[in-house]
């Protein structure tokens, strides 16, 4: 996958992403309970997963680091954790518009997704605190990694958490419902889960080139 | 789609569009600093 | 020295690490006389402040809820002294270079931890009994519980952060969003009227993070 050349990828994106928002808006159907609002969770959905793959790919770089001793893996962790915690951001706007959309408020903890990004932003928000409080160097990617890792772990134990608070908190129950399956609706969902994957990849790809030539130019400056 | 929903439709399109229009641009800058910069490592190492 | 086989020998030798260690802090401690009065002090005045915060037609269940706020401050207090000695008298890198096995230092601060928030419970809840009532059996489980996790997770954090510039600030942002989880098993415990499961949630956390702390302290103190 690192053989694709950038300007290629950007370009998938482009045409992914303009894809993705032509079905979702232009064919895919009204929701039938939700009607025209519904249509921003293709992307919100689609949005939260790419960030679960982000903090996924982050804490595998962070194993890769501490165990086996790649020299890139640490940039690449940094940068897939970054990439997690924008998506995440995201996550949280596009809740949050659809919270105001759909019960009228901007924020609800009834949502556990919106909850559990909440959660995982203080987390990997600290990451950053952590990360440059520490000078460049082997000690700091090793507690970047270790870090990593927490929090791949933290993932399922806060969702189960937050799961378990819901009954301490909420005795009414939003229903909400999910979108019904069928034919456009899920050719929307499925390319532009494609599309925002594709574009995380992208963005990834920009930045890891990004720092490592900043490296590659300081080499150049020293010698 | 009412007006509205239009013109909403239409934002969206538009920031994507600007957005991910950036990101090819760099894209395409990016990749030119990386041939430089190999360049510039050939001649420093031959 | 008993050496009955080598496994043998390694694991005694880890245990009397971990015991002298933990010694080492408790006598300290004994001398000192700070750590232990501050956070029964500081209890003490949450619990007041608690009272005040709570309006007129605040149910039981709120003051039950606030018991854990208090616990995780109060146990803040106490690992941000937790690596203090190590810092200040640069023995943290003479322990790293000491030949016992590096989870042995975590282990036994955290005992050492464990020991002083216990202390401070053993006042602190009927204290609370005191003012608020409705003290269960089912919260004093879940405060032993949360105290395993609160004290492996927070003296992992606290070595984090010690080795940083940011140091004291640190760690409450890097300790708060992996307490999130044990505060939702502790307050569930100590509320719901079928405790079991998130007296269970909180053992789970308590094995998983345990191990966790355990295998990546290493990466910790060593470069």
């Amino acid at each position: 996958m690192r053989r694709i050349p950038l300007p290629v990828l950007a370009t998938a994106s482009l045409v992914l992403v303009t894809l993705a928002l032509a079905l979702v808006f232009f064919v895919a159907p009204n929701d039938a309970d939700q009607g025209f609002s519904q249509r921003i969770f293709y992307f919100h959905v689609s949005i939260a997963f790419t960030a679960y793959l982000c903090f996924g790919a982050g804490a595998w770089k962070a194993l890769r680091h501490l165990w086996k001793r790649d020299p890139r893996a640490d940039l690449e962790s940094y940068v897939a954790v970054h990439q997690g915690v924008i998506f995440g951001v995201l996550v949280l706007l596009t809740g949050s518009i659809w919270a105001k959309i759909s019960w009228g408020h901007w924020w609800v903890w009834s949502e556990n997704q919106l909850v559990l990004f909440l959660v995982l932003f203080l987390f990997y928000a600290a990451y950053f605190m952590l990360r440059f409080s520490v000078d460049p160097g082997p000690q700091r990617a090793n507690l970047s990694a270790v870090y990593a890792l927490f929090g791949v772990v933290l993932v399922p134990v806060s969702f189960l958490a937050i799961r378990l608070s819901q009954s301490l908190i909420h005795p009414q129950v939003f229903t909400r419902h999910g979108p019904n399956f069928g034919g456009w609706i899920l050719a929307a969902y499925i390319v532009s889960q494609v599309a925002v994957l594709v574009l995380a990849y992208t963005l990834y790809r920009v930045e890891l080139a990004g720092k490592l030539l900043d490296v590659r130019l300081r080499e150049l400056r020293l010698a | 789609m009412t007006t509205a929903e239009k013109y909403v439709t239409a934002a969206y399109c538009v920031v994507f569009g600007v957005v991910l229009l950036y990101v090819v641009i760099i894209a395409l800058k990016v990749q030119r600093m990386e041939r430089d910069i190999d360049k510039l490592e050939q001649e420093r190492d031959g | 020295m008993i050496r009955n086989g080598s496994g043998d020998w390694r694991r005694v030798s880890y245990l009397s690490d971990v015991g002298a260690l933990t010694r080492k802090d408790l006598l300290l401690e004994l001398r000192a006389r700070d750590t232990l009065p501050a956070m029964l002090l500081f209890v003490a005045a949450v619990f007041v402040v608690f009272h005040f915060s709570l309006p007129a037609g605040s149910s039981r269940l709120a003051a039950s809820g606030l018991l854990w706020v208090a616990i995780v401050f109060t146990a803040l207090l106490a690992l941000g002294r937790a690596f203090v000695p190590e810092r200040e008298q640069r023995t943290l890198d003479a322990l790293v270079l000491a030949p016992c096995d590096r989870s042995a230092i975590w282990l036994a601060k955290s005992l050492a931890t464990l020991t002083f928030l216990a202390a401070a419970e053993i006042v602190a809840l009927p204290l609370f009994e005191l003012f608020f009532h409705g003290l269960r059996g089912s919260t004093v489980a879940g405060v032993a519980l949360a105290d395993l996790g609160i004290c492996a997770v927070g003296t992992f954090v606290g070595a984090t952060a010690v080795v940083t510039r940011a140091r004291e600030l640190l760690l409450p942002l890097l300790f708060l969003p992996l307490a999130i989880p044990l505060v939702i098993g502790g307050v569930g415990a100590s509320v719901v009227h079928g405790p079991g499961r998130y007296l269970g949630f909180l053992g789970l956390y308590d094995l998983l993070f345990a191990l966790l702390c355990w295998a990546a302290f290493e990466y910790v103190v060593v470069e």
